[in-house]
């Protein structure tokens, strides 16, 4: 039996505890893994400035190097996993196994990390605005007009509470280390598998293994990082975005509420658009926060709904090695069927009408043995104050919100990435003046292509950097 | 005297039968008897006076409500025998509405006695002070600890806590707030362990003693620095990792602690010594007579689960004080063989009952 091991600074820790992770069909036990508590986190924070240290002793440049080494292991080699090791296809499939996600979307989302990875240069070069890295390893430097500037670190290790159900974001976490920080992890309980390879991978490439604490484990570990690291970051729902508003050292990444909007310019056109939204709603099975939720358009929604429809409508549920395997799975008992409760009473409302529900061949919860499916839903919205105009699910639903173009940005609530498909310069001006609006892309960007020289919910520097004054000498003598 | 554990067995089982007997007795006694259980005994298709005989005999009541706990008179449990005397009253946690309550004359003094017996000595120093780290309010644990303290020769040192304040914040989400509050908690200890009272024993949740030991030792001190030799804790978080955890990484190897398991109706269930070999599980026995604990199966709570099976944990009290026939307890665990310490069935691996875990707060303080 594969066990794996709770990772303190680098050191494999054996606890009494250990949760099983299992196949979502079968049941089978894949793995036991053992569980942190957290009263060990609080003691091992206590030596976080140790992995800074460490770190600094390479270069960040020199750290970049390793990361790019690293991706070609991650990528390629058999890593060891636990008391075992594991091949690139055996990650896929066990991976598959555990959370429901197709196997080709495993291998899409390790393609993802490893590219980051390769191109952790160029991430950081984009990220840090150009500035010489030694800035952020010495605390100060100069910018390369004559300016002194200092970026001081805001913590020693940098905390991250991760889903279990979503492989996609792993890539947010993997500057920290060549930053030179500390990376402590907390990995979801059915996909241990992304934090134990990258470490594997990481560390062949010759980054300290002291610089990693891997703490899979119940909700205590989850609070007890929070707790002791200057800077965290965890996954959850809108209560957990909610709980953790304005703590400067929490950042709680939660549902996208992702759309696409068509201005008043371009929707005489919307069937060009038809591939851009449903690939927007459909691409990973719908279950990222860049996966779009809503298509908002100032008229023609019943006509649009329709079209995307007819499209994802015929979607079924097909086995986890089939490449071309659509839908993930819901593994947590209970959870498909409560969110196909709240869509079936959404509907009930008069300006909601569920348009999938006559290409779709049954119900839209698919209930099995171990686990459960939800068909791609689309939903014709004609009031933009709807409750379900504005909503997401882990699935492939969207909503199609007939609103005012003048309205859109009063209407649309928190966008994590919005689609903007207008050539009208003054709504473009409004869109880019949004502050309820994250990642903006203006054209025909889909909403899960991000780029990763682009900031995501936030920048990482300025999450893990202070931009504060540094002095040598006296300001030149002002002149009255 | 027979020594073998198979004879010990036999020896506590016909105490714990005699028990049950005696008890009865009291709490159904026309005049003496508890006003609860006389009024409920109209009810009864049996007659607890001459059908209750033995230990199993306590099956034939139905399973006790402890809503029934809530509420006044709080000593309609108390048999009115003793209503004449100094009278205390107990509350559980309370946090939704009413709290269940018990009202006691001396079974506190009682069992805490009984546990002291249990303490080592070298440990838990006769004379020594004590430091209590738990709730204070109207709880029993917070006079039963002064109590044994005072048994013990010692003064008890105590702590303000209000664990339905903390219910509170947890549940509002104010996180912080709850934080600052545990930080206020063990700013006392720290007052009292830096102030020279000689404080070498204490009683402390597993939480608290956490905290207590890590501020410690970010003030480059330890739990055996600051003088403490010897701990009781108690609480469903007291789990064997916590446990491993604690004595190597928090306390070192000078430093006793011993888990314990407990509630306002059963008194102290005792852990078994601690030895290597147990790989750090924990097994609770209950005060017998006094108490009695049974692992029973999840479908029918009159029928026990084999030695080493997992069942819901169901409790009997059996004193002059109260009278508790089949009490399902929030909790399950693996069912334990008696001990040569402890002649009686034990529970390991005590947890939240997993069918009412989800919506339970726990580990307040």
């Amino acid at each position: 039996m594969l066990e794996i091991p709770v990772i303190r600074w680098g050191k494999p820790y054996e606890s009494m505890d250990q949760s099983p992770v299992v196949h979502f069909e079968t049941g089978e036990e894949l793995a036991k893994v053992h569980q942190a508590n957290g009263g060990i986190i609080k003691m091992d924070m206590r030596k976080a400035k140790k992995a800074r240290d460490l770190l600094r002793q390479h270069s960040i440049e020199d750290l970049i190097g390793m990361c790019e080494k690293a991706a070609d292991y991650y990528v390629n080699d058999e890593l060891p996993m636990g008391n075992g090791t594991q091949t690139p296809d055996e990650f896929c499939r066990i991976q598959s196994a555990s959370t429901g996600l197709p196997e080709h979307m495993c291998k899409f989302n390790m393609g993802k990390s490893a590219y980051v990875m390769k191109n952790m240069g160029k991430v950081l070069d984009a990220l840090t605005r150009g500035l010489p890295l030694d800035v952020f390893s010495k605390g100060y430097g100069e910018e390369g007009r004559g300016i002194n500037i200092s970026y001081q670190a805001t913590t020693n290790a940098c905390g991250w509470v991760l889903p279990s159900n979503s492989p996609g974001v792993h890539t947010l976490w993997l500057p920290v280390i060549p930053l030179q920080i500390g990376l402590v992890l907390k990995p979801g309980s059915s996909e241990p598998w992304t934090p134990y390879r990258m470490f594997e991978a990481m560390v062949k490439a010759g980054i300290p293994r002291e610089a990693f604490c891997l703490y899979p484990g119940p909700h205590e570990c989850g609070s007890a990082i929070m707790e002791t690291c200057e800077r965290s970051t965890i996954f959850g729902g809108q209560a957990t975005v909610d709980q953790h508003a304005g703590n400067p050292k929490v950042a709680a990444h939660g549902p996208g509420y992702s759309k696409i909007v068509i201005g008043e310019d371009k929707i005489e056109d919307w069937e060009q658009y038809i591939d851009l939204m449903v690939d927007s709603l459909y691409v990973n099975s719908g279950r990222s926060c860049i996966s779009a939720s809503g298509i908002w358009v100032p008229k023609y929604g019943a006509e649009i709904a329709d079209a995307i429809a007819k499209k994802l409508g015929t979607v079924q549920p097909k086995p986890m090695t089939d490449p071309d395997s659509g839908l993930a799975a819901f593994t947590m008992k209970g959870a498909a069927e409560a969110m196909n409760n709240m869509i079936d009473e959404g509907c009930k409302s008069a300006a909601v009408t569920d348009v999938t529900a006559k290409y779709r061949d049954g119900e839209r919860l698919i209930q099995e043995e171990r686990c459960d499916f939800l068909l791609p839903t689309v939903l014709h919205v004609t009031d933009p104050d709807d409750a379900m105009a504005n909503t997401e699910f882990m699935f492939p639903f969207g909503s199609v919100v007939e609103c005012p173009q003048d309205k859109f940005l009063k209407k649309c609530g928190y966008t994590l990435v919005c689609t903007a498909i207008t050539d009208d310069e003054d709504f473009q001006r409004d869109l880019i003046d949004a502050t309820n609006v994250d990642r903006l892309n203006i054209g025909e960007v889909r909403t899960y292509q991000i780029h990763w020289m682009q900031p995501h919910e936030g920048n990482i520097i300025d999450f893990l950097f202070r931009n504060r004054a540094f002095q040598t000498e006296p300001p030149p003598a002002t002149e009255v | 005297m027979s020594t073998t554990l198979e004879d010990k067995v036999k020896a506590a089982r016909e105490a714990v039968d005699k028990q049950a007997v005696e008890i009865v007795q009291l709490h159904f006694h026309p005049e003496d008897g508890a006003p609860y259980w006389l009024e409920k005994a109209k009810g009864f298709d049996f007659d607890p006076l001459t059908d209750v005989n033995c230990f199993d005999d306590l099956k034939k009541f139905p399973l006790f409500e402890d809503d029934d706990l809530r509420g006044g008179p709080v000593d309609r449990f108390l048999p009115k025998k003793w209503h004449d005397k100094g009278r205390y009253v107990f509350e559980t946690g309370g946090t939704t509405g009413t709290p269940k309550s018990r009202c006691v004359v001396d079974d506190f003094r009682i069992d805490y006695e009984e546990f002291s017996k249990t303490l080592p000595d070298e440990h838990f120093p006769r004379g020594a002070n004590w430091l209590m780290l738990g709730p204070s309010g109207p709880r029993r644990l917070r006079l039963a600890v002064e109590h044994l303290c005072q048994t013990r020769g010692g003064i008890c040192f105590c702590v303000d806590l209000d664990p339905r304040w903390v219910v509170k914040l947890i549940k509002q989400g104010k996180i912080d707030e709850a934080k600052a509050y545990s930080a206020h908690v063990i700013d006392q200890a720290m007052t009292i362990l830096t102030s020279n009272h000689n404080v070498q024993c204490m009683f402390a949740t597993p939480k608290l003693l956490e905290a207590l030991a890590l501020r410690l030792i970010d003030e480059d001190s330890s739990i055996e620095e600051a003088g403490i030799t010897g701990i009781f804790a108690g609480g469903t978080e007291f789990t064997p990792q916590w446990y491993r955890f604690c004595k190597e990484e928090l306390l070192g190897e000078n430093v006793y602690i011993t888990p314990t398991y407990g509630n306002t109706l059963m008194g102290l269930a005792c852990g078994k010594p601690f030895d290597p070999a147990d790989n750090f599980k924990i097994t609770y026995y209950a005060p017998q007579p006094r108490a009695v604990v049974e692992v029973v199966n999840f479908d029918n709570y009159d029928e026990l689960v084999d030695y080493d099976e997992t069942g819901r944990v169901k409790l009997y009290t059996l004193t002059h004080e109260l009278f508790i026939p089949g009490f399902m307890e929030r909790d399950e665990g693996e069912r334990e063989r008696p001990h040569e310490k402890y002649p009686w069935d034990g529970v390991s691996g005590t947890r939240p009952f997993h069918e009412i875990a989800k919506s339970t707060t726990v580990g307040v303080y």
